[in-house]
């Protein structure tokens, strides 16, 4: 897909997450972590939401994980999405605990191939110069 | 915390003069025409009013345009259930002295806006969820579902919400102001097509054009009122998340505070409930809505709405207007449970009036499942 194609709604990075999409357009998955609970977390904020510790860093995500849920989506939420749709909405639980919104990828759109706490890993979808969004894939 | 139950009345409520489908209203049209309504319900002019609460919109836009310059100003926006919460808002600050007569206005002309605000993009839904397509609640809530029937059975789950669609379907025929007015076999509901599997189309609310509105004002001031008060017993309010992806337990709502606190402020039991007003935003919002507030387990909603006991007839009677899912959602719907309690509670329930109707749960639900207000009303 061209860039020029591309009419879905794309993320407007902000400055606590310039480094998550930076790093994603280099096909990486990267956490935010705090140094005093231990817990990493999802989405990217400077300040723990758990413990509220400011002693928090960024760490290197596995990019596997298990899928917490799925919707397939027949009805396309917008014209923009019409081509895509029956297209697949998720929620993954992360190897390290987060739970992140996305994509699932490369499955057939069907609730009998698709199913709650199967293995997934991520994949990286250059949709823009500028963007690139990681979804979710049935782990080979 | 100072006790407030019966402290407050809801004394007026009533809808926009058309609801349904109706193209040639703004939002700010529906606001104006319910809180004329409800005024007049209430016995009481706009001069009375002192106090202005609306969701959505923020009150300097509702208060310039309906003409008032409040003393006391609430414009909490969270989601459908802001207009339960701020019945309680409303009772604090009668209480505290800062207004008499609270005004609670909303109108939405959800199918026919020509000018829909678009969102704020530095929201973290906008960044995270938004770009992969969790756009509109069908698709949120669909997700919520499908871990509910991981969890609980997709079977039973799948006839629960059935049941729901269908029993609320057959309240909505006998309210001749709901938009929807054929019967709804369970193969109807069955046979519906999908929106986001696991929604069909009969799992999802309306899209209306409406509004309505709510007047609370202090016990003192609701003797003198046009009819009976409707007295507030209980309330409680709270969120846990923003977007879908982060709420922390997809098959639990915060009604699992807001319920047993609302009752417990009340000094009720569940037993004690006559009528329950469910935000059914979807079918399946009201199946987890009843095992958060308490009046079965969770995972033991499917078994506690089987057998249409929800439906005209049934031993728990429940969205008794038709509800979201047949007589009208303009996109914030909680301000339409409080009027259909109010007129159960007092008598005015034409064709569908329940029997004995003296107290009523209401419970609404907003945003991504995110939030939940709770009131307890009895008639005077």
């Amino acid at each position: 897909m061209t860039q020029q194609g591309y009419g879905k709604p794309l993320p407007t990075p902000q400055p606590e997450s310039d480094f998550y999409w930076e790093k994603a357009k280099e096909h990486e998955l990267w956490l935010r972590a705090c140094d005093d609970c231990s817990q990493s977390y999802f989405y990217p904020r400077d300040i723990c939401p758990v413990c509220f510790s400011r002693n928090t860093t960024w760490v290197q995500a596995s990019g596997r994980g298990t899928l917490h849920t799925f919707a397939i989506v027949h009805r396309a939420p917008t014209p923009a999405f019409r081509d895509d749709a029956p297209f697949v909405v998720a929620i993954v639980d992360l190897e390290e605990g987060p739970r992140m919104p996305t994509n699932l990828v490369d499955v057939e759109p069907d609730p009998s191939a698709i199913h709650v706490g199967m293995a997934v890993e991520v994949v990286f979808d250059d949709v823009t110069e500028e963007i690139t969004l990681p979804k979710f894939r049935p782990a080979g | 915390m100072a006790d407030l139950s019966r402290t407050a009345a809801i004394v007026g409520v009533a809808e926009s003069d058309e609801i349904g489908t109706v193209p040639n209203k703004s939002s700010l049209q529906h606001h104006m025409e319910a809180a004329h309504n409800a005024l007049e319900d209430a016995g009481l002019s706009k001069s009375d009013v002192d106090g202005l609460f609306t969701a959505g919109y923020s009150t300097y836009a509702t208060g310039d345009y309906l003409g008032i310059a409040p003393r006391f100003t609430d414009s909490t926006t969270v989601g459908g259930s802001s207009f339960i919460i701020h019945i309680a808002h409303a009772m604090a600050a009668i209480n505290a002295g800062w207004c008499e007569v609270a005004l609670i206005t909303h109108g939405q002309a959800g199918r026919s806006n020509r000018a829909p605000q678009p969102p704020d993009p530095s929201l973290p839904t906008l960044q995270y969820e938004i770009p992969y397509g969790f756009i509109g609640q069908p698709i949120n809530y669909a997700m919520a579902a499908t871990r509910y029937m991981h969890r609980y059975g997709e079977d039973r789950t799948r006839q629960a919400l059935a049941e729901i669609a269908v029993s609320t379907r057959k309240w909505a025929l006998m309210n001749p102001k709901a938009a929807m007015k054929d019967p709804m076999s369970f193969d109807d509901y069955h046979n519906s097509r999908w929106i986001a599997w696991p929604f069909h189309l009969f799992d999802c609310c309306l899209v209306t054009d409406a509004g309505a509105a709510v007047v609370v004002t202090s016990a003192e001031r609701a003797r003198s009122t046009k009819k009976p008060p409707v007295w507030v017993l209980g309330a409680s309010e709270s969120h846990d998340h923003l977007g879908i992806s982060t709420m922390p337990d997809l098959t639990s709502t915060v009604s699992r505070h807001t319920g047993p606190a609302a009752l417990s402020m009340a000094g009720l039991t569940h037993a004690d409930i006559d009528l329950a007003m469910i935000y059914d935003s979807f079918t399946y919002t009201v199946l987890i809505t009843l095992e958060g507030l308490g009046f079965c387990g969770p995972g033991e909603g499917p078994d506690f709405v089987a057998g249409q006991r929800t439906a005209p007839g049934g031993d728990f009677p429940m969205n008794t207007s038709g509800g979201g899912l047949s007589y009208t959602h303009p996109g914030m719907y909680g301000i339409f449970l409080v009027v259909e309690a109010v007129r159960q509670l007092r008598g005015e329930g034409g064709d569908r009036q329940t029997p004995d109707c003296g107290i009523a749960l209401v419970n609404g639900t907003g945003g991504a499942l995110s939030s939940t207000g709770t009131v307890i009303l009895a008639r005077d």
